[in-house]
């Protein structure tokens, strides 16, 4: 993943206590998720049949990433029949390259751009702007981040930390044809940027995309949105460029049936979004360009337990539901996938070395709440404890650790300990000194009983 | 070694002892629906878009009535082009925006989420032609009604450009407030031909 957020610093723990301070953005996020929650729950609460749809998604996608390979050069097949051009890109910086001399081939030096997570993942708008291609946002969300020269914060409602007078201060600020009296009335707001777009989509050449689907068997694609800005780039420039992750793959036509019911009901909690476009190759007089991108997913299948992450649809349903999501917001993250399934998917996608990557599989409470509102029952406290096991950990923490699991593994050392802990535990500290700190600062040792439950019942046994 | 073959390679490797998977799918296939265009209409209407139900016979009345007064772009192939007074062009991208609305026909349509399915065949135009103008009427019939999304799906042809419509467009970016009409047509209206 690309630098995009090279600018966030330190860790977890110090970006959330921090956020935490911020009372208008805890005020947004709690309207927000809440909301969002009551939503889902009763667009799923429809549906007598959600849990086998569940089943079905999570089969699919795993069976799908089984036979990643052959699908793949099937949707490539599919894809080139119906004329369009396939390019296969190892990670950001290929892909990045690909996309600009693709860009440059039409003469345009302005592209337009539909929300897709893939390219903020591989910092496409920068890398085209060193090439002097400017790439604007069409995404209302990202529209507002765009210009606000900020970082998204949310899968899919990326300004969630923005409420309307802040919105209202950007456009009047950075828009350059915003109404001087512009209200800051959602449906104002919302005008501003129809009037603001409008032009740009009637006479763009050249649009970008992301996809959240694709068909291996007919070499289709499928977007789904909201605002309608999405058929605005894909269907009137002249050349369209997709760049979608090698995991966003579906084996046959027929899988959307199940993935067109979780996705709309999971993500913004309808029964179905506002528009959903489906092309396949080049449609329509249109040069169709599918950028396949790999930037470490590969590296995420090979892991046994971590490769339920590539199920994931972003949704975002999992950070709709966590409690730590709620109340640290994404930013705190550092890095353009936030919440539960950042969690899970940055450390895998960019590797433990850094403080922050390291911190993100201990921002959660294992709570599960992100598992249980999974459309593809990614086990993410799962992956979360697996992840946990893998990060770094400093000397101190490994010697008590191993110290711990010496006792623990062994039935008469343990017994011993117990008996010691109830003899001493008058003495036993709540807080350990030095370096061991950190680890009871955050932890609180429970009761210590006058006995334990062993020598309970080797002396009451039971009766 | 290319690209491709780099990825290939490296997607073999990751998943040489990785299980086999079988998909299960134990979720309805159809939906028994008594009234499916009463469910329709209900759904459609959720969306804020405009619904009538007609029989058939009324059916070129009332796009008269409605086209009263707007210059529509009418796209090939439409079975009430007849009633519409005012038709305008609409191949290029100046003539779809100087029109008032567009009148098509549709795909199908599935009651259970409220959807109508475009896929540029007769009587449906292009899909710039349904995203441009501002006014979106479209006659759905009765037949063209199925209960449930897989229903619809196996009834769809992948090969064709397929647009799915839910209402008119919207956002909930600021602060989740659903804002109907960002880009797209602001009003949709739907006649359903029964």
């Amino acid at each position: 993943m690309s630098g995009t957020f090279l600018g966030m610093p330190g860790n977890f723990p110090k970006n959330a206590a921090e956020a935490v301070q911020d009372s208008q953005l805890r005020y947004n996020l709690r309207k927000a998720t809440h909301t969002i929650r009551g939503k889902r729950a009763a667009v799923v609460g429809e549906l007598p049949d959600w849990q086998e749809l569940r089943t079905a998604g999570q089969t699919i996608k795993d069976h799908t990433l089984r036979h990643l390979d052959r699908y793949l050069v099937q949707l490539e097949e599919a894809v080139t029949r119906n004329g369009g051009r396939v390019h296969w890109a190892r990670d950001a910086a290929e892909a990045n390259r690909i996309v600009a001399d693709l860009i440059k081939q039409t003469g345009e030096t302005e592209v337009v751009k539909v929300k897709s997570m893939a390219t903020q993942e591989i910092g496409l708008n920068e890398a085209l702007a060193k090439e002097g291609i400017a790439a604007y946002e069409t995404d209302l969300a990202e529209l507002i981040v765009q210009l606000g020269d900020d970082f998204p914060s949310h899968i899919l409602v990326p300004a969630i930390h923005r409420n309307r007078a802040e919105i209202r201060e950007i456009f009047l600020g950075k828009m350059g044809d915003a109404p001087a009296d512009l209200t800051d009335e959602p449906r104002a707001l919302a005008e501003a940027a129809r009037l603001h777009l409008r032009e740009r989509f009637l006479k763009s050449k050249v649009a970008v995309s992301g996809a959240n689907f694709m068909i291996a068997e007919t070499g289709t694609l499928v977007v789904l949105e909201s605002e309608g800005n999405g058929r605005m780039c894909l269907t009137l420039p002249e050349t369209l460029i997709s760049v979608v992750g090698i995991e966003k793959l579906l084996p046959s036509w027929r899988d959307l049936e199940v993935f067109l019911q979780l996705l709309p009901r999971s993500s913004t909690g309808e029964r179905m979004n506002p528009y959903t476009s489906t092309w396949t190759g080049a449609v329509e007089g249109q040069s169709f360009h599918l950028v396949l991108l790999d930037n470490g997913r590969t590296g995420v299948l090979a892991d046994e337990v971590g490769r339920q992450a590539l199920r994931c649809i972003r949704c975002s349903a999992c950070l709709n539901v966590c409690p730590v999501y709620e109340r640290a917001g994404g930013h705190a993250y550092g890095s353009v996938y936030p919440g539960p399934i950042g969690a899970i998917l940055t450390p895998q996608l960019r590797g433990m070395s850094s403080e922050l990557d390291a911190s993100l599989p201990y921002a959660s409470s294992l709570c599960g709440a992100c598992f249980e509102a999974c459309p593809v029952a990614i086990d993410i406290p799962e992956v979360l404890v697996d992840l946990r096991a893998k990060a770094p950990h400093g000397r101190a923490e490994r010697a008590g650790m191993k110290a711990a699991g010496w006792v623990l593994n062994d039935e008469v050392r343990l017994a011993r300990a117990q008996r010691l802990a109830t003899r001493l535990r008058r003495l036993v500290p709540k807080r350990l000194p030095g370096p061991l700190s950190a680890w009871t600062d955050t932890r609180d040792l429970p009761e210590i009983p006058k006995e334990s439950f062993r020598d309970w019942w080797e002396r009451d046994g039971g009766a | 070694m290319g690209a491709r073959e780099e990825i290939l390679g490296r997607i073999r490797r990751a998943v040489q002892d990785a299980p086999e998977v079988e998909i299960v799918r134990g979720y309805r296939t159809s939906v028994p629906v008594e009234d499916v265009v009463g469910r329709f209409a209900e759904r459609v209407g959720d969306y804020r878009a405009i619904v009538h139900v007609l029989p058939s016979a009324e059916v070129p009345g009332k796009v008269a009535e409605l086209a009263a007064g707007r210059r529509m772009v009418v796209p090939g192939g439409l079975e009430w082009s007849g009633a519409v007074a005012e038709a305008v062009p609409g191949e290029t991208v100046e003539e779809l925006d100087a029109a008032d609305g567009v009148i098509t026909g549709c795909a199908v349509a599935i009651a259970e989420t409220g959807t109508i399915v475009l896929d540029s065949g007769p009587g449906q135009g292009g899909r710039a032609q349904t995203l441009v103008p501002d006014y979106h009427l479209c006659v759905v019939r009765a037949g063209q009604i199925v209960a449930s999304v897989p229903e619809a799906v196996a009834r769809l042809d992948p090969a064709r450009p397929l647009t799915w419509i839910s209402g008119p467009s919207a956002t909930s970016d600021i602060e989740l407030n659903r804002v109907e009409g960002v880009h797209g047509p602001r009003t949709l209206e739907v006649i359903i031909s029964i």
